[in-house]
């Protein structure tokens, strides 16, 4: 266990709010209103998933839509329920993802935060973050009648193979062929390279955002970072994302000199396992809060930026393949051991927190496992807390509140 | 504190069924209280609180600590501190047993089990979630669709060979009973697989916190023999039952607050 006397002086200080909040919501806010009327700009819109290679949609101009960001809106404006709902009436099983249930319910009602993303030219889906994402993708290439692109990961137990390397090159490739098509012109590589290396300049500002997570105490916590995350997500590979991300560094920079603790008399470091709940994220941080425990880093937004070293820059759309391929979900738990002991190190963490996501069955398998590996390997206590990152249904208060204060109580 | 009366602590667990309050005189328990919680969890701790008083002839001033646990711990607006359930069942069983590792607690919504340290503090433990299965609900619904008083239910799984219950789920769980009755199962059999479905489900959550022993089973489910007998089965070792296994909770609430006094 880790040094407690580690209370910050400034114990009771506000931390304030982090000021980008505001830029990136101008952001996001100018990033839909294009997407929406891109048709009357001539632009091609194109659906991918949130581990889906982005950066050559950019280079061909093509706006990217994630219906991955679109559901995690739906959990935070708490509309899931209700959209998971119509998408059962229309004969959605309740078990599958209430990502895909609430976005197949926006394309058929236009309901939803936004009334529904603008609808896709195009679609892109790599299963590098799940299976279900290849069902999810047929219907709306059914329902919207337009073409869709599969990238086929495989599960990467070991190292990755050459052969499952050349495998997914190969499939680049045709991804490229597929782009010229449906845009009716070549790639130009220069401008590739170019998205390439604002993409990965993006990846490591976002880590090193992540990084001064590190410090004691700590200037952000992982609900930060899964709001924060949103332009690595919908905009890597854009001038747009280096530009915020500076920001934000600049901003956590600021904080550090300052000594300014996003948690208060910060006491206790713990991870965060899982995607957020995403309905639930003030009153996870304010429950965690309480008990002065700040959630220092999380498994989920470190994800993209954790493939960085596999990724070379000079020779981008290469090494894709073997980058793509890795992230965190994708890897078998031997891998995944090694991030979290990477994790726990980096920032010090007393405990591990995971949420047994009912909707993300790919991150939530071998929880228990990992959970006695923490702990048999590392020495690490976790909790489980079972929930959904959008149907509150699966939410149950109490049992969760006693569960967090039970766990606190044995740190 | 001293009152002439010696350190007095009270530990009250509202608890989904009933409300339990202990009073601790200097280490010795002084009193226990059961009563049902009702829809008000606030006046349910008051009520046992005051009627736990009266009974152990002790007045409110000389409490110097109050604790409360359970589900409805918040509720409790006149305890000094609210514990979670887990920390308390363990302190409980350390009370009434210095060398017990490990808790098996089954109440009327929630399972759970502990491992403990020497000192009777919880290592890890887990919870049943958002499911019946495995708790006092599960048998008291079964009972009832048995036409059984909830005190024999245990005694009349133990003559029987267990029926095959394979869901889950209490709802269907019961389904499957009544699917057994209409098959003409004998009635032991269907109790005592009833039994075993619900051992299944604990020992299992049992099985991935550690089994270490002595273990000790605390919580209302303990005055049932069915359940200590399937449980011993499932798991292969014996189980201490605690002599105040419904009021464990209160009483760990109770040495806690003698603790902080």
């Amino acid at each position: 266990m880790s040094d407690h006397s580690k209370v910050n002086a400034d114990a009771g200080k506000d931390p304030g709010k982090i000021r980008s909040v505001s830029r990136l919501k101008e952001i996001m806010t100018h990033y839909y209103i294009d997407a929406k009327t891109a048709r009357d700009n001539s632009k091609k819109v194109a659906w991918i998933t949130s581990g889906g290679p982005v950066e050559p949609l950019i280079a061909m101009d093509v706006i990217p839509v994630y219906p991955e960001n679109h559901g995690a809106m739906v959990g935070a404006s708490k509309m899931g329920v209700d959209l998971c709902r119509q998408a059962e009436v229309m004969g959605y099983s309740p078990d599958l993802c209430s990502y895909a249930r609430a976005d197949i319910a926006c394309a058929v009602t236009q309901g939803g935060p936004i009334g529904g993303l603008p609808e896709p030219d195009f679609l892109v889906c790599c299963n590098n973050i799940c299976g279900t994402v290849l069902k999810w993708y047929e219907v709306a290439a059914r329902h919207f009648k337009v073409p869709l692109f599969i990238l086929d990961t495989p599960f990467i137990h070991g190292e990755m193979t050459e052969e499952a390397r050349r495998y997914v090159m190969s499939q680049v490739e045709e991804y490229i062929g597929f782009l010229e098509k449906q845009c009716g012109r070549k790639m130009d590589y220069d401008r590739m390279d170019e998205v390439g290396r604002l993409s990965v300049e993006g990846l490591r500002l976002w880590q090193a955002v992540l990084d001064t997570a590190a410090h004691k105490p700590s200037p952000i916590t992982a609900f930060d970072a899964f709001f924060h995350l949103a332009l690595i997500v919908t905009l890597r590979g854009t001038q747009v994302a280096v530009d915020y991300y500076k920001e934000l560094l600049d901003e956590m920079h600021e904080r550090l000199e300052q000594g300014i603790a996003v948690v208060p008399g910060e006491k206790y470091r713990l991870l965060w396992d899982n995607l957020p709940v995403w309905y639930r994220t003030n009153w996870l941080s304010e429950k965690f809060a309480s008990h002065h425990a700040c959630l220092v880093a999380d498994t989920y937004t470190s994800a993209w930026s954790g493939i960085l070293p596999l990724i070379d820059e000079n020779r981008f759309l290469e090494s894709m393949s073997v980058s793509y391929s890795s992230v965190y979900i994708n890897i078998s738990h031997d891998r995944m051991i090694d991030k979290l002991r990477e994790m726990i190190e980096k920032y010090d963490a007393d405990g591990l927190v995971m949420h047994s996501n009912r909707s993300c069955k790919p991150y939530s398998l071998g929880q228990y496992d990992l959970q006695k590996m923490v702990m048999d390997q590392l020495g690490i206590p976790s909790l489980i807390i079972e929930a959904d990152m959008v149907d509150e249904r699966h939410f149950a208060e109490s049992q969760i509140e006693t569960r967090i204060d039970a766990f606190m109580e044995t740190l | 504190m001293d009152t002439g009366t010696g350190n007095i602590t009270a530990g009250i667990d509202i608890g989904s069924i009933t409300a339990k309050a202990v009073l601790l005189r200097n280490g010795e328990i002084a009193g226990t209280c059961v009563r049902f919680t009702g829809y008000n969890a606030k006046n349910a701790g008051r009520a046992v609180f005051d009627e736990l008083l009266k009974e152990a002839g002790i007045a409110k001033e000389h409490v110097s600590v109050v604790v409360s646990t359970g589900y409805g711990r918040k509720a409790v607006d006149f305890a000094d501190k609210a514990i979670t359930e887990i920390t308390c069942h363990g302190a409980g069983a350390w009370f009434m047993d210095p060398e017990v590792r490990f808790v098996i607690d089954v109440g009327g919504q929630d399972s759970k089990v502990m491992r403990l340290d020497e000192n009777g503090k919880v290592v890890d433990f887990a919870m049943n979630d958002k499911c019946a299965a495995g708790t006092g609900r599960f048998l008291e619904v079964m009972a009832r669709a048995m036409e059984a008083d909830l005190d024999d239910f245990g005694v009349l799984s133990l003559s029987g060979e267990p029926a095959r219950i394979s869901s889950i789920c209490t709802v269907f769980a019961e389904s499957e009973v009544i699917s057994l009755i209409a098959a003409g199962a004998s009635r032991e059999n269907i109790v005592s697989g009833i039994h075993e479905a619900a051992a299944s489900r604990i020992s299992a959550m049992a099985k991935r916190v550690g089994v270490a022993v002595p273990v000790m089973m605390t919580g209302g489910v303990a005055k049932n023999r069915g359940m200590i007998v399937a449980l011993e089965n499932k798991l292969g070792v014996s189980l201490i039952v605690s002599s105040y296994a419904q009021v464990n909770g209160a009483l760990g609430a109770a040495l806690l607050a003698s603790r902080m006094g």
